[in-house]
């Protein structure tokens, strides 16, 4: 499970992750998103945990969706979120089941970086990479 | 001038030439990408224009290809690539065969720009200016998850989504003239909170009066002689005297509009193949039929973050003015403080429009675009009615900003111009260039007081990350989508 950042368009920020799975590949890209928002994302412990259900008619847009309940939790709710336990299956309906985890915004410890106010689906791509795969992904800030 | 488009795998055929038609006009004729039904029509100068991003004409020329598109696929002197739509964008749909995108429209629905005049001048100002900025920057929240002080129940949200400013009016938040010079007079028709999602209003409920990140800023800035490009027009506007000390702040609606947009993203992509037959050639350009369920609902959430918006700017200004009654010691009536105009970027609006000769009624996308009505419009305050519209253009806070009016020509553009300068270097490319606190030193050094909620976004918004402002303004006047009447420099600025 990997990220890492890439230069981007001119207004917003962008990553590629990779993971051996599908449930890998959707918790790197969490984590990346987790990197852009604050400056140690090690700083955020697991003090809640969030259910979630998703279905989208593609893994590419489940990613999207998927990654934009991060940014809706931690605008709505103050939340600071990774993933947990995930099951990711494609087909049809792709769908998504499992936990977040993490805690809420503490600006004594979390030292707050981008405020990124949408995940968007410019350029958004999920793919096999060899045996694993991969996404690149845009985020509006 | 020619340009060449290689290699984006669009199915455009190249070489590809944009032909100039106006001193300031270019165009990409139909045909030159498959499905366009109108051209490519680009404002700006030759400068400006060779070098705009080729994606801005890959976005453009999809644009084109929407059904129901009238007249020509737009873009403003200071376009940049976006999402779907370039930003400087400008769209006018058919009501009855056209679309409604959110790409059309921006994340953050009703960005918008508000100028606020003042009776105090420079000498007034500079001593107690640190006090001032100091106390604005408490009082406006900025940065990341901040939530302003207005805490309001789930009836009391709905309400402002429905009136907009005139709810933060009715509420003690400003006075009845802050709405006649407020775009729609701070609300927009057709708002119904029953098509906006719990998560919207949850995400939105507690930021009103907060500024918000990234490009968003709130500045005191002066009016220098010098800068006056038409004085009667800025007599006219409010600014009546040399060094005149004015406000102008930039934000928009926050989590609530970027919720909107999300939701609907996703539930435009979901109708596009299955319900309506329409392909999908950039995710981000989503789209649903004008007259559908899904088009009228989201026009109608739409509105309601459009609204939000306004009620964010005016409960923004109440604050204004309350800092700056407590620092100078007298109320804001008697400072002289009222709104010059409060006018949106990112907007999508049914207006009246003459195309072909006839008058029409259209669905105007603006994003990254000011409306910019002329001299005699209707829709114009009695004040404004000989002068035209106030547009407001924010620049960096380095380079200052500007004030124009509309004029008659824009016509050409459904009344639109310019709304920024526009990012020429990545954010990240900016942080390498120059610290946060590297850029504080230099802004304090040529005497501009900066406050800024995070140093790394402050310095994302380094003057050399955008095109050259004067460059856009001077294009805009010459394209005659808007005329010069001054430009505001910044002595302090809070950031977000």
């Amino acid at each position: 499970m990997t990220f890492s950042f890439v230069e981007g368009a001119t207004s917003d920020l962008s990553f590629e992750a990779r993971g051996a799975t599908l449930e890998a590949l959707f918790a790197a890209a969490a984590e990346a998103l987790l990197a852009a928002t604050v400056a140690d994302p090690g700083a955020v412990e697991a003090r809640e945990r969030v259910p979630l259900a998703l279905a989208e008619p593609d893994l590419e847009l489940l990613l999207l969706r998927f990654l934009n309940e991060l940014v809706f939790l931690r605008d709505a709710r103050g939340l600071l979120l990774r993933a947990g336990p995930l099951r990711v299956e494609p087909g049809a309906e792709a769908r998504l089941a499992g936990e977040l985890v993490g805690e809420r915004i503490d600006r004594a410890r979390h030292q707050l970086e981008a405020d990124v106010k949408a995940v968007t689906a410019h350029g958004l791509r999920v793919e096999r990479a060899g045996a694993g795969w991969r996404a690149a992904v845009t985020l509006d800030v | 001038m020619s340009r060449g488009f290689e290699g984006y795998g669009c199915g455009m055929a190249h070489p590809r030439a944009l032909e100039r038609i106006g001193e300031c006009v270019y165009e990409l004729a139909p045909g030159l990408r498959p499905g366009m039904r109108v051209p490519v029509r680009v404002f700006g100068s030759e400068a400006l224009v060779a070098a705009l991003d080729d994606q801005v004409f890959v976005q453009a020329a999809n644009v084109a290809t929407l059904p129901g598109i009238v007249e020509a696929s737009l873009c403003m002197p200071d376009a940049h690539w976006g999402y779907g739509f370039p930003i400087g964008g400008v769209a006018a749909f058919d009501p009855a065969s056209g679309v409604i995108s959110p790409g059309g429209i921006g994340f953050d629905i009703n960005c918008g720009m508000r100028l606020v005049r003042t009776d105090l001048v420079w000498d007034d100002v500079r001593p107690r200016l640190a006090e001032l900025i100091d106390a604005l920057a408490a009082q406006v929240p900025a940065g990341t998850g901040r939530e302003g002080f207005v805490r309001l129940s789930k009836r009391e949200f709905d309400a402002v989504l429905r009136e907009g400013a005139g709810w933060a009016v009715r509420s003690g938040y400003g006075t009845p003239g802050d709405l006649a010079y407020t775009e729609a007079g701070g609300c927009f028709a057709g708002a119904d909170p029953a098509c906006v999602s719990a998560r919207a209003i949850e995400r939105g409920q507690h930021q009103l009066g907060t500024l918000g990140s990234g490009n968003h800023y709130l500045e005191v800035q002066v009016l220098r002689p010098e800068a006056v490009f038409d004085a009667e027009l800025a007599r006219a506007f409010g600014l009546d005297r040399p060094g005149q000390v004015v406000v102008m702040f930039h934000c928009g609606s926050r989590g609530f509009g970027h919720q909107v947009a999300t939701d609907y993203l996703h539930r435009f992509l979901r109708a596009m193949p299955a319900k309506f037959g329409l392909p999908v050639i950039d995710r981000e350009l989503a789209c649903a039929p004008i007259d559908s369920t899904e088009g009228r609902e989201y026009h109608a959430a739409m509105c309601c973050a459009a609204n939000m918006s306004f009620a964010n700017r005016q409960v923004i200004l109440h604050r204004v003015r309350e800092v700056f009654a407590r620092v100078f010691g007298r109320d804001a009536a008697a400072l002289g403080i009222r709104t010059v105009y409060d006018v949106a970027h990112n907007t999508a609006k049914f207006e009246r429009h003459r195309v072909g000769g006839q008058e029409r009624t259209l669905l105007v996308h603006r994003k990254g675009a000011t409306r910019a009505f002329p001299p005699g419009h209707p829709e114009l305050p009695e004040a404004y009615r000989a002068t035209g519209q106030p547009v407001v253009i924010g620049g960096s806070m380095e380079t200052g900003s500007y004030l124009l009016a509309g004029v008659a020509t824009g016509a050409a553009s459904f009344f639109s111009t310019a709304h920024g300068s526009g990012r020429t270097m990545s954010r990240h490319a900016a942080r390498k260039r120059t610290s946060g606190r590297e850029l504080l030193k230099q802004m304090e050094a040529r005497g501009v007081l900066v406050r800024a909620a995070s140093l790394s976004g402050l310095a994302e918004e380094a003057g050399y990350a955008y095109k050259d402002v004067d460059a856009v303004a001077e294009a805009s006047e010459r394209a005659g989508l808007s005329r010069r009447v001054a430009h505001l420099l910044p002595v302090a600025n809070v950031k977000g």
